[in-house]
């Protein structure tokens, strides 16, 4: 069964050889210096990816600038701040979601994620009206936002995900449908809010990575920033975690904690995205797969820059292309979900090798 | 990364859902009701669908009573012009759509395919796409023609795709349809963004009665005539549904009876698209709450899915039309709720057996 193949550090770092002792203080997996499983290539690799981000940003910036200039460039940097910080929350989540699923099809996206988001906010536009919600200072709205959607996501979720880990096909396509129905339930919301409320929420259902709110997007990288910091702290333990339910709980890591540590991490990423550019469901998983094949390693330090650096890439590269090249504006969002879909089917339909 | 998730057979057991079609339908019927019992239950079926099709027809923002419609023409046009062609279209839609789904279920002998989880309806939207960039005012006939010839290919592709799935898994397959309905409807999205067709695309894709009245709805009546085409050729699918081989060696041609199904189940899900707009779940939800009662016997449960599918339909309506009265909430966005709650619940029972 393919979609279950193994996530993680590929065996032969553990069958191959003897697995690298866990430091106890620590619970951190350190591979001795020349561990054959992480070949000398992913670090030129990773350069690589960096001096190709490097080059689209300029490339962003810079290229066709004409009229007033000043204004261009604070557009531009703030498209591509959006794009960075987007990318980095969805390359972020997907990785520690998959990680702690033990499955390389799911992501937060794939499981309605997005969805529910969008639903908590329009929610509380119905609830408490826009008057209400346009006075609260953003920051005390989104944390308001997140911590309903947490609530949310670890309940159903947690449940969800601690019941059927090993029916994974029935988990994504109750994940899938959770999404369909979070998403008919929030159009059914807006129906019901009068006209000027149903403006204020309808343009959050459609992903736009242009024209962010600047103040939400200081907002989303300080956050994104944190959890970021917080999960390099766990790569170590995350990396064990890879391993699997049992090996990861004999070797010390409390499995069941990590898993509501990073369910809470990976809800606090997609709000953020979802709130600057709105739902994307294929996106992480595609970039995350283009990261994984790029390393040859398993081990997060090296899988999370790779697939940050890939969504970077991607986003970036495809706004450049689709917005001066081919002259379409606001489709990059339609592209991304197109290739993600696909990458997703051959997933779900490769035989098992 | 453990041995657990490197040997497929453990998984493979348990998501393979025993009571679904492919694990032989046969094994599902129920024993036969007394024939007086079942008459009499229909009777009632057909009673509650005409109940709900009368409130239908007297709720809505005109003035419209039982009492003094023979005597007012106003309220007479009204019947005629605007909610005797709405609730006609109501239970042609409801019905066409249920059974559309039962037969996608047995060609494809799995529980949980349905037109909108098979990619059918989304290759109908770049069907209708397609048309109108080709012939910008083309009739609704051509549009119809474009629809179904999509939806068939879509259909097609579909079931070639999940014949080469790894392994018959139940749930996958339903997986794989929405994926490639995601697809398709990110190719459609992206034409129609390109070609200003954005805001007609989305209101093919979710159903909206409020436009239907009398001269825009007939074509929905093709939908009936074929729903009842289904009906009549109801043997031969629950046969479909045992298999090529079984088919083939009761003497009937497998490939023939496979195309009449997606011929059918195209051109519904099209006809439908097209005049009203997709209406996503029915022919998942109805199907197996009959299923459940009735059994897995086709021309036995058919009668009570198109009975189902309308009432459905009538019940999600009479919410759309009521909750923000005088103005309305599109059908679509309705059934999306239930439906997907209700497709939520049967799911669910899977996640208890799983304990």
């Amino acid at each position: 069964m393919s979609p279950t193949r193994p996530a993680g550090p590929p065996a032969a770092s553990l069958v191959g050889r003897a697995a690298p002792a866990p430091d106890s203080a620590t619970g951190s997996v350190r591979p001795a210096l020349g561990d054959p499983s992480r070949p000398v290539g992913d670090r030129s690799r990773l350069m690589l990816l960096a001096l190709l981000a490097l080059a689209a940003a300029a490339g962003y910036l810079l290229l066709g600038l004409h009229g007033n200039i000043g204004y261009a460039l604070t557009r531009r940097a703030t498209t591509l701040a959006t794009l960075g910080v987007v990318g980095t929350a969805i390359a972020l989540s997907t990785v520690l979601f998959q990680t702690a699923t033990h499955n390389r099809i799911l992501t937060p996206s794939v499981m309605g994620f997005d969805a529910l988001y969008l639903f908590v906010q329009t929610l509380g536009v119905a609830v408490f009206g826009v008057g209400a919600t346009r006075q609260l200072p953003p920051l005390a709205r989104f944390g308001l936002e997140v911590a309903v959607m947490l609530g949310f996501s670890l309940g159903l979720y947690g449940w969800l995900i601690g019941r059927l880990a090993r029916r994974i096909h029935l988990l994504v396509l109750i994940g899938m449908v959770c999404g369909v129905f979070f998403r008919s339930l929030t159009q059914f919301v807006q129906r019901i809010l009068d006209p000027t409320e149903f403006v204020v929420v309808q343009d959050a259902m459609f992903a736009d990575f242009t024209d962010a709110d600047t103040t939400l997007l200081g907002i989303a990288a300080v956050v994104v920033g944190l959890v970021a910091v917080a999960a390099r702290r766990l790569f170590p333990r995350l990396d064990v975690m890879s391993l699997g339910h049992d090996p990861a709980i004999s070797l010390g890591v409390d499995h069941r904690r990590m898993t509501v540590v990073v369910l809470v991490m990976a809800a606090v990423l997609v709000s953020v995205s979802t709130a600057l550019v709105g739902p994307t469901t294929f996106f992480g998983l595609l970039v995350v797969h283009l990261g994984y094949r790029l390393v040859r390693t398993g081990w997060h330090r090296t899988t999370v820059p790779a697939a940050i650096g890939v969504a970077f890439v991607v986003l970036v590269a495809g706004q450049l292309l689709l917005e001066r090249v081919l002259g379409l504006d606001s489709v990059l969002a339609v592209a991304v979900e197109f290739l993600g879909g696909l990458a997703f089917l051959l997933l779900l339909t490769r035989r098992p090798r | 990364m453990s041995a657990r998730t490197l040997a497929p057979s453990r998984d493979v057991r348990q998501v393979t859902d025993p009571a679904g079609p492919s694990a032989g339908p046969v094994a599902g019927v129920r024993p036969r009701r007394g024939r007086a019992a079942s008459a009499g239950l229909l009777t009632l079926g057909v009673l509650l669908v005409a109940g709900l099709t009368g409130i239908s027809l007297f709720v809505g923002v005109g003035q419209l009573h039982p009492a003094t419609v023979l005597h007012d023409e106003t309220q007479q046009m009204l019947l005629v012009q605007s909610r005797v062609p709405r609730t006609v279209a109501l239970l042609l839609a409801g019905a066409a759509m249920a059974v559309a789904g039962t037969i996608m279920q047995l060609l494809a002998r799995n529980r949980f395919t349905e037109p909108s989880t098979a990619g059918t309806t989304e290759f109908a939207g770049l069907g209708i796409v397609a048309a109108t960039l080709v012939v910008p005012d083309a009739p609704l006939i051509v549009r119809m023609a474009a629809a179904s010839a999509a939806a068939l290919v879509g259909s097609a592709v579909f079931l070639r795709i999940i014949r080469g799935l790894p392994t018959r898994e139940t749930l996958l397959v339903p997986l794989v349809g929405l994926m490639l309905g995601g697809v398709v409807s990110a190719a459609t999205t992206f034409v129609a963004l390109r070609t200003d067709l954005m805001q007609s695309l989305t209101s093919w894709l979710t159903a909206d009665f409020s436009v239907v009245i009398a001269g825009r709805y007939e074509l929905l009546w093709a939908a009936g005539a074929v729903t009842l085409l289904a009906y009549l050729a109801a043997d031969r699918f629950t046969v479909a549904g045992l298999g090529e081989d079984v088919t083939t060696s009761l003497g009937l041609d497998y490939r023939a009876v496979m195309g009449l199904g997606l011929a059918i189940v195209s051109v519904v899900t099209a006809v439908v698209v097209v005049t009203v707009g997709a209406v996503p779940f029915i022919g998942l939800v109805v199907p197996n709450l009959v299923a459940l009662w009735v059994g897995d016997h086709a021309r036995r449960s058919l009668v009570w899915t198109a009975l189902g599918g309308m009432a459905f339909v009538l019940l999600s309506d009479l919410v759309a039309r009521t909750v923000v009265a005088p103005a309305e909430i599109p059908l679509g966005t309705v059934v999306g709720v239930v439906g997907a709650g209700l497709f939520l619940a049967l799911l669910g029972r899977q996640v208890v057996r799983a304990r």
